[in-house]
C-alpha cells in the first residue's frame, strides 16, 4: 500500500510542477527572449516599465506576458517584435514600436502562426508595418488596443489588424488609425468585430475578402479611403455601425462586391461621397439605415438582384439612389425619402403615389461626371420635374410604392 | 456724394418697390423656416428663389429706377457736380437699397432661426448676385434712351444667365464627354455669374458629391478654399467691369 502511494506521488510531482505556473519578472536591461526561453509552459512573465531594444521574440509555448506600466519594446526598424507560434498565449499591456518594413514579408509587431486562443489586450502600437498579423489562428481575442501608423504612401503601410485563415476571432474596442486597411480579414469565418474605431486609414477602414458568416457591430469608420469593403463573402451581419466622412474619388461608406445573403441593419451613413456602393450583390437585406448628407446614398449597379431596401431614412443626400441600367431586380419599398413630394389622403402614414428615387440628373452625372457643375441650376430642376412626370431616362420600375411620410425613429431602435 | 446717395435712397424707399421686395423676401423666408424644421432643406428652397428672383428684381428695379430719375440726374448735372459723382451715387444707392432689402428680408430670418454655414453662404451669394445684376442693368440702361428696350435687354441678360446658358453648357458637356473637359467647364462657368453663385452653394451643400468622381483637378479646386476665392474674385470682376464700362459711356453721353 505504502509503495503504491509513493509511486502515485512520484507520478504527481512532475504534473504538479507543470500545472502550477510560476511568475517571473523582467526588468530593463534584461533580455525578454531569455526570460521566455527559460519560462515553463503556462508561466506568467511580468515585464517592468522601461525600454527594451529587442526584436523577433519567439514564443512557442503557452505563456502570459504582462507589461507593467507599458514597457516599450522597440524593434528599431528591424524585423518583427513578437512571433507567436504556440497556443494559449496572452500579450497584454505593451507598447510596441518601430517594426521593420518590407515589401516581401509581412512584418508585424505581433505575428501569430497557428497561435490558437491567443489574447492580445491593452497594447499600444506605434509606427508598425503590420500591427497584429494572425494566420491560421482560431479563437483569437484582440481587445482594447491602440494602433497607429503614419506614412506618405500606401505601399509603405501594412494593415492594422490582419487575419488570414482564422475562425471565431473576436476583435473588440480597438482604435486603429493611419494604416493601409484598419482591419483586414481574408478567409476568416464566424468572427465578431465590435465597438472598434477605424479612422484615417489609407485604404479601407475594414476589409473582408472571402470571409463568410462574420458580424461587425457598433464600429465607427471615419475619414478612411473607403469605410468598409466586403468582397466575395456571404452571410455577413453588419449592424449599428457609423460610416462617416469617407471622401474621395473612389470613396464609399460601404463597398459590397460579389456578396450574398447578408444583413445591413441599423447603420448610419453620413457625409460620405457614396454611402453604399454595391455590385453583383444578391439576397441581402438593408433595413433601418440612415443615409444623410452623402453625395450618393446608394449606388446600386444593375448586376445586383433580390436585395431589399426597407425602412431606411434618406435625408439631405445630393442623390438618394443611382443605378447604371434600366433592369431592376431589387425591391425598394417603404423607405422614408426626404425628397418625396407626394400626399397621403387616407392618413395612414404611407404616401399615395410611388416615389422614383433615381433622379434624372443622377443618370446624366453617371454618364458625364462634369455635368455635376450645373447641379441645382434652374434648368436641372426643370428637367428633373419634367422627368418625374414622364420618365424617359430613369428606370421606371425602380420605385418605392409605399414611401413613408415621416422619417423612421431609428435612434430609439438602435438603443 | 453721401448726401446725394441719401436723397436717392429716401426717394427710392418712398416708391414702395423696395418695401414690397423686402416684404416678399421676409415673408417667403420666414414661412419656409416655419413650414420646415430642417434648416438645410430651407436653404435649398431659398436657393431656388435667390437664383431666380434676386437677379430678376435687381435688373428690373435698376432699369426702372434709372429712367425714373432721368430728370433728377439732368437737374443734378446742371449743378457744379461732375458726372462721375452723379452716376456713382445712383449706382451705390441702388445697390445699398437692394442689399438692405436682402439683408433684412433673408438675413434677419436666417439669424433668427439659426445661422448655419450654408445659410450664410446663401446670403453672401445673393448679395454678390445683386451687385452683378445691378451693374449689368446699369450697362443696359446707359446704352439706350428707350426704357422698354433697356428693360428688354436686362430681362434678356437674366433669362440668358438663369436658363439658356446652362442648357448650352449641358449640351457642350454632353458633346465633349469623352474629352478631359474639367478645366474648360470651369472656364465656361466663369462666364455666368448665376453659375458662380451656385457654385458657392454647391461647395456648401454637395461637397461630398463634388469630391466624388470628378477628377483630381476638381478635387484640388473644391477641396481647398480655392473654389470660394475663385468664385468671389470672378463675381467681383463681373461687377466691376460693367459698372466701369457704363460709367465711361455715361460720362460721354449726350443726355
Amino acid at each position: 500500500m505504502k509503495s503504491l502511494l509513493t509511486i502515485l506521488l512520484t507520478l504527481c510531482i512532475p504534473l504538479l510542477t507543470f500545472s502550477q505556473s510560476t511568475n517571473g519578472k523582467v526588468s530593463q536591461g534584461a533580455s525578454i527572449q531569455l526570460a521566455i526561453d527559460s519560462a515553463a509552459p503556462g508561466d506568467t512573465l511580468f515585464i517592468r516599465a522601461g525600454k527594451y531594444l529587442e526584436n523577433n521574440l519567439l514564443i512557442q509555448k503557452p505563456l502570459t506576458l504582462i507589461g507593467l506600466d507599458y514597457p516599450t519594446i522597440d524593434a528599431d526598424g528591424k524585423g518583427e517584435i513578437f512571433i507567436v507560434a504556440g497556443k494559449d498565449v496572452t500579450i497584454q499591456g505593451f507598447k510596441l514600436i518601430n517594426t521593420g518594413r518590407s515589401s516581401v514579408e509581412d512584418l508585424a509587431a505581433i505575428k501569430g502562426l497557428d497561435a490558437h486562443d491567443i489574447t492580445i489586450r491593452d497594447n499600444r502600437f506605434d509606427n508598425t508595418f503590420f500591427a497584429i498579423h494572425l494566420s491560421n489562428t482560431n479563437r483569437a481575442l484582440i481587445q482594447n488596443n491602440h494602433l497607429k501608423a503614419e506614412a506618405e504612401h500606401e505601399y509603405q503601410l501594412g494593415n492594422g489588424i490582419h487575419l488570414w485563415k482564422c475562425k471565431r476571432a473576436r476583435i473588440l474596442d480597438n482604435e486603429v488609425s493611419g494604416h493601409r486597411d484598419g482591419i483586414y480579414f481574408e478567409f476568416v469565418t464566424n468572427s465578431t468585430i465590435e465597438r472598434n474605431q477605424s479612422v484615417g486609414n489609407m485604404r479601407y477602414g475594414l476589409h473582408f475578402m472571402f470571409s463568410n458568416e462574420n458580424e461587425y457591430l457598433e464600429n465607427t469608420f471615419k475619414n478612411n479611403g473607403a469605410g468598409v469593403a466586403v468582397m466575395y463573402s456571404h452571410g455577413m451581419k453588419m449592424r449599428h455601425n457609423n460610416f462617416e466622412d469617407n471622401w474621395g474619388t473612389a470613396s464609399y461608406g460601404l463597398l459590397l462586391k460579389d456578396m450574398r445573403d447578408s444583413q445591413i441593419i441599423g447603420n448610419r451613413f453620413t457625409g460620405n461621397t457614396i454611402g453604399i456602393y454595391m455590385e453583383s450583390t444578391s439576397r441581402s437585406t438593408f433595413e433601418d439605415n440612415l443615409f444623410k448628407q452623402n453625395g450618393w446614398g446608394v449606388k446600386l449597379q444593375a448586376s445586383c438582384d433580390d436585395n431589399s431596401f426597407s425602412k431606411n431614412n434618406f435625408i439631405a443626400n445630393t442623390f438618394d439612389f443611382s443605378t447604371n441600367g434600366s433592369l431592376v431586380l431589387n425591391k425598394v419599398n417603404g423607405n422614408y425619402w426626404e425628397k418625396y413630394q407626394g400626399y397621403d389622403l387616407n392618413k395612414d402614414g404611407v404616401g399615395d403615389v410611388p416615389f422614383h428615387p433615381v433622379s434624372m440628373f443622377s443618370v446624366i452625372v453617371e454618364k458625364v461626371p462634369s455635368a455635376m457643375m450645373i447641379y441645382r441650376s434652374m434648368l436641372v430642376t426643370m428637367l428633373d420635374k419634367a422627368e418625374k412626370v414622364i420618365p424617359a431616362m430613369t428606370p421606371e420600375n425602380l420605385k418605392d410604392n409605399c414611401p413613408s411620410m415621416k422619417p423612421y425613429d431609428l435612434y430609439r431602435k438602435s438603443k | 456724394m453721401t448726401r446725394i446717395i441719401k436723397y436717392i435712397l429716401f426717394d427710392m424707399l418712398r416708391t414702395r418697390f423696395i418695401l414690397l421686395y423686402l416684404g416678399f423676401l421676409l415673408l417667403s423666408t420666414i414661412s419656409m423656416f416655419m413650414l420646415d424644421g430642417d434648416n438645410a432643406k430651407v436653404v435649398l428652397s431659398l436657393l431656388n428663389i435667390v437664383l431666380l428672383v434676386v437677379p430678376l428684381v435687381s435688373v428690373i428695379f435698376t432699369t426702372i429706377h434709372f429712367y425714373n430719375s432721368y430728370e433728377f440726374m439732368e437737374m443734378m448735372l446742371s449743378q457744379p457736380i461732375n458726372r462721375k459723382t452723379v452716376f456713382l451715387s445712383q449706382y451705390l444707392a441702388v445697390i445699398l437699397a437692394l442689399s438692405l432689402a436682402l439683408l433684412v428680408g433673408v438675413g434677419l430670418p436666417i439669424f433668427l432661426y439659426g445661422a448655419s454655414g450654408s445659410a450664410l453662404t446663401l446670403l453672401y451669394a445673393s448679395l454678390m448676385l445683386t451687385f452683378v445684376f445691378v451693374s449689368l442693368a446699369f450697362l443696359a440702361a446707359v446704352f439706350t434712351r428707350d426704357k422698354a428696350k433697356a428693360i428688354g435687354v436686362g430681362l434678356l441678360f437674366w433669362f440668358y444667365f438663369a436658363l439658356i446658358y446652362d442648357a448650352l453648357l449641358l449640351w457642350v458637356v454632353y458633346q465633349f464627354a469623352d474629352y478631359p473637359i474639367e478645366r474648360a467647364t470651369l472656364a465656361m462657368i466663369s462666364f455666368n455669374p448665376v453659375d458662380l453663385a451656385r457654385i458657392l452653394m454647391l461647395l456648401q451643400l454637395d461637397i461630398s458629391a463634388l469630391m466624388g468622381y470628378t477628377g483630381a483637378f476638381y478635387k484640388e479646386f473644391f477641396g481647398s478654399n480655392m473654389g470660394f476665392v475663385y468664385s468671389t474674385a470672378i463675381l467681383l470682376l463681373w461687377t466691376l467691369i460693367p459698372v466701369t464700362w457704363s460709367m465711361r459711356i455715361f460720362k460721354r453721353k449726350d443726355l
